[in-house]
């Protein structure tokens, strides 16, 4: 029997179970926080920030009372400081750098207080940049994520018209329909892309796909540059069976949805469900789906625990919500009755064994691949082997006035904070060559 | 089991640690508590004539780390301001509950021999073992010329110290003030005087820190703030050095001291009892933590005298005043370098450029293209700053590497003008 249903759970026990995850540090906890950094030496925690934040910096000036200052250093560096400081796996950027967990195996709390500073300056409602006067130079950014957002920013500043386009009906890409709900309640997505457009000159269109709505032939003549952040728009399949059969759906368009619901009652949710990969997709939807209410939770790996890329912080996160994640095993068959998944076959990798898990919902979060736009005759965009569009230091393609960044690129990574700095880095390109 | 029992100028104590004279000991329900915590001894807050003073609201400025650590306590109230007689029945009632532990009576009364004369009988009828001359409050008592504006003087100390020993038979112990250049010159006056003891020190003349949205000093007062005296732990050091100063003195030196100035642990006692202090007392800690941080202070007392093989407090009683010198015998011929123990360095690098922008460029910041820390000996002076921006205990430490074989102070160096021959 199919068990998908809606509200599994009472709102007040939804409200609670999608309640800010990781809540903010109150004023005595950020002093206690901040007096732990060492301000030391050409720091290792600024280097292993994709962004380079000057961290001792940000954290002396919260130690001083000095919040504008301090979040003032975070935003010069990254734009969306504040998304990443709920978002990024600190525990293999910057805090596995600190200096701290050699001796005492606790390192400073830099990602609780880069949100400190950051919420402070949103909720004082202060812009800290200002435009410079217009240059007249036109540039196209095609894709509104963090890449994207980064770009164009960083681009409104220099003084150039930005024209952001975009596929979906709001911006902020997987910020807005990705990240799990718990990073980012009270709608800080949104509220952050806000205050990146008011800093002015960054026009927004919606709902106009590259490739459909335009074309980029279309943008490198109409405009001076263009910068492409896509992200990832397609999804691996499992390749086992028919994936049409109700219950079964790739993890993203289940987070997406349960993202975007106004009421999370009325999202669907298994009694049972498997979540098929290793990464945080993965961890997400099967954290997010223990806690809409499902009754068991399986999160199934082909490798061990050391080969995923959803780190140790995150595997704890899922296990402690509940889930139950079972390692080398890879997904032979799918299972089904009347049109609908009842359950998955697995083959452990290590002895053969087959079992079997019953499921009425089963999420696939196995990767998600580069969707290339038809860029119409003549333009063509050089690809890396790993099928996406290959770029230089600069985040230039192959096509001259062309740039793209985030994960349309895959530079490894695929984490917020290196879209944001891919695109910071190929406005500082783009700028270069409007100047120039 | 060590004897850690006290005897201050013939005052006897179950242990050497009093409370100083200030709110703790106040009154006589704080003062019980505290005997009951177990301190051996309290100066009671000081006496002065009626009417009594006027206190203001708030009375404290303080300095804390980033724990909120209190290193530093500032405050601006006076002596009691309950009525003279209340406080002399309540220290009868505790001395007669409590025999065996010191009782001391802190006064602060006008620079005038009648005064001091109607006080101390008043004083002496309450069977206390002893007066504390407050010659140290440095702020509203020295505008009416009393307390730091006394102890100032050293005609003065000297004068008020006689009348106390000739019209009463208890010992005088005089208070000093910090807040003055030399220390040794008020000292000599107390000694000249007849005084039996010194304690020191009272409080700092200081301003807090200014509240930059009142634009007014800490504590404000509605809209006003005044200086006001400083103590705690910052404040011991700068009393360690008085301490010291009186103790290795030909003319002071003998003179009981009781030692005063951020207690807040045993160690801290410790420190003062082997630069000569009989005893210690303690206000700050006490106001910060409650009088249970007593236990602690006795408990590390008697396992340091255990571990050390020390049965009496006599047996280390100034046992570092010979090695406190002046600069200029300290052997220039001494050389200690900087070594980092690379198994507890966590590469914070702050020994480097400390040593790099403010000292002698001695700690490279990489090897083999790697971050690491080491120390160039011929470049290291052994100042030993970077052993102290370490935040790693015993990571950096200063290592002697001269032969041991030589000695030459400032006073026969080349280098100085006036040298004398070496013997
Ligand atoms: C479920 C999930 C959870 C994640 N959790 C984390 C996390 O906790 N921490 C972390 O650091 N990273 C996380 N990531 C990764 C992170 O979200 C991405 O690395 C990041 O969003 C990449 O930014 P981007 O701008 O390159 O792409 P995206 O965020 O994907 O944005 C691309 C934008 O381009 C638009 N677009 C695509 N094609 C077109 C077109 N043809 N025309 C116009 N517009 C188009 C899309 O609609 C989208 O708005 C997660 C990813 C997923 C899927
Ligand atoms: C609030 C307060 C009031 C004080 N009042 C007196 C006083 O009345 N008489 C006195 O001799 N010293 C007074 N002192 C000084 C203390 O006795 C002591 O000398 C000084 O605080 C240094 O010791 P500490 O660092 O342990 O606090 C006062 C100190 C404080 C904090
Ligand atoms: S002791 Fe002084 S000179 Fe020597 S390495 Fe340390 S800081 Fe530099």
């Amino acid at each position: 029997m199919n068990e998908i249903s809606p509200a599994r759970l009472s709102s007040g026990e939804l409200a609670e179970n999608f309640s800010d995850a990781h809540p903010r540090l109150n004023p005595q906890q950020a002093l206690v926080a901040s007096d732990r950094c060492y301000f030391c030496y050409d720091a290792p925690c600024v280097k292993a920030c994709p962004t380079s934040i000057d961290i001792p910096s940000f954290i002396r000036k919260i130690s001083t009372g000095n919040l504008v200052g301090s979040a003032s250093d975070i935003l010069e560096a990254n734009i969306m400081g504040g998304m990443c400081s709920r978002v990024c796996p600190t525990e293999i950027l910057c805090e596995d750098a600190c200096v701290r967990n050699l001796n005492e195996h606790a390192p400073v709390d830099i990602g609780a207080l880069q949100r400190f500073a950051t919420d402070h300056l949103f909720e004082a409602g202060i812009q800290l940049f200002e435009r410079k006067a217009p240059t007249g130079r036109k540039v196209a950014v095609v894709g509104g994520g963090p890449a994207g957002l980064s770009c164009a920013h960083a681009l409104a500043v220099e003084g150039h018209d930005v024209t952001v386009f975009e596929a979906r009906e709001k911006l902020g890409g997987l910020n807005e329909y990705g990240i799990a709900a718990y990073k980012v309640p009270n709608n800080f997505a949104q509220r952050e892309v806000d205050y990146i457009l008011a800093v002015g000159g960054i026009t927004v269109k919606t709902g106009l796909a590259l490739g459909k709505d335009i074309q980029l032939a279309d943008l490198r003549r109409d405009f001076d540059a263009v910068f492409l952040g896509l992200g990832l728009g397609a999804v691996r399949s499992l390749g086992i069976g028919d994936e049409s059969l109700k219950g079964v759906e790739p993890a993203v368009d289940f987070i997406a949805r349960l993202r975007q619901a106004d009421d999370l009652a009325a999202i669907p949710v298994g009694a049972r469900v498997i979540v098929i990969g290793g990464g945080n997709t993965a961890i997400d939807a099967a954290t997010q789906a223990k806690k809409l209410g499902a009754d068991e939770v399986t999160l199934v790996y082909r490798r061990g625990a050391e080969n995923m890329s959803a780190t140790t912080v995150e595997q704890d996160w899922a296990k402690t919500n509940g889930v139950r994640i079972r390692y080398w095993s890879k997904p032979v068959a799918i299972e089904s009755a009347g049109g609908a998944v009842t359950g998955m076959v697995f083959e452990r990798s290590d002895t053969g064994a087959r079992f079997t898990l019953a499921a009425d919902m089963v999420l696939t979060a196995i990767g998600q691949v580069l969707a290339p736009p038809s860029l119409g005759a003549g333009d063509v965009l050089e690809m890396t082997a790993s099928g996406r569009f290959a770029v230089d230091d600069n985040q230039a393609t192959s096509l001259a006035g062309v740039y793209a960044g985030g994960d349309c690129v895959g530079n490894g990574k695929d984490l917020t904070v290196a879209a944001v700095e891919d695109g910071k880095i190929a406005a500082r390109a783009i700028h270069a060559r409007l100047t120039a | 089991m060590a004897d850690i029992r006290g005897n201050f100028a013939g005052i006897k104590s179950p242990n050497p640690f009093w409370l100083a004279s200030a709110p703790p000991t106040d009154k006589y329900i704080n003062c019980r508590r505290a005997y009951e915590a177990g301190w051996g001894g309290v100066v009671w807050k000081t006496l002065g004539e009626d009417p009594p003073v006027v206190n203001v609201s708030s009375r404290y400025g303080a300095w804390h780390d980033g724990n909120r650590r209190l290193m530093g306590l500032n405050n601006i109230e006076l002596i009691t301001d309950r009525p003279l007689d209340i406080n002399l029945q309540e220290i009868k009632q505790l001395k007669s509950e409590f025999p065996d532990r010191a009782l001391i009576v802190s006064l602060m009364v006008p620079c005038e021999e009648e005064s001091w004369k109607r006080i101390l009988p008043l004083v002496e009828a309450t069977g206390a073992d002893g007066i504390e001359l407050n010659f140290g409050c440095p702020h509203g008592m020295s505008e009416r010329g009393m307390g730091a504006a006394v102890g100032q003087v050293p005609e003065y100390v000297e004068m008020v110290t006689r009348w106390c020993k000739q019209h009463s038979r208890m010992p005088v112990i005089v208070k000093l003030t910090p807040n003055i250049t030399n220390v040794l010159n008020p000292a000599r006056a107390a000694v000249k005087g007849g005084a039996d003891a010194v304690s020191l020190i009272n409080t700092i003349n200081s301003i807090m820190g200014i509240n930059l949205d009142v634009m007014a000093p800490e504590p404000v007062v509605d809209g006003k703030g005044t200086h006001g005296g400083y103590c705690g732990p910052a404040v011991k050091p700068i009393a360690l050095n008085m301490v010291a100063e009186i103790a290795r003195t030909a003319d002071t030196r003998h003179i009981p001291i009781s030692g005063i100035g951020g207690i807040t642990t045993w160690r801290d006692a410790v420190e003062f009892m082997v630069l000569g202090a009989g005893n210690v007392q303690v206000c700050t800690a006490a106001m910060t933590y409650g009088f249970r941080i007593v236990e602690e202070m006795i408990d590390g007392l008697s396992q340091f005298m255990d571990q050390r093989g020390f049965a009496t407090l006599d047996d280390f009683r100034g046992m570092a005043i010979p090695n406190v010198t002046d600069w200029n015998q300290l052997n220039l011929k001494y050389v200690s370098k900087a070594r980092i123990n690379q198994d507890l360095c966590i590469q914070c690098g702050r020994c480097h450029i400390a040593c790099e922008d403010t000292s002698h460029q001695a700690i490279t910041a990489e090897k083999d293209g790697k971050r690491f820390f080491e120390v160039v000996d011929s470049e290291c002076v052994g100042c030993n700053l970077c052993a102290h921006v370490c935040p790693v205990p015993e990571c950096i430490t200063m290592v002697q590497t001269d032969a041991g074989t030589e000695y030459q102070n400032w006073t026969s160096h080349p280098n100085n003008p006036m040298r004398v021959a070496a013997e």
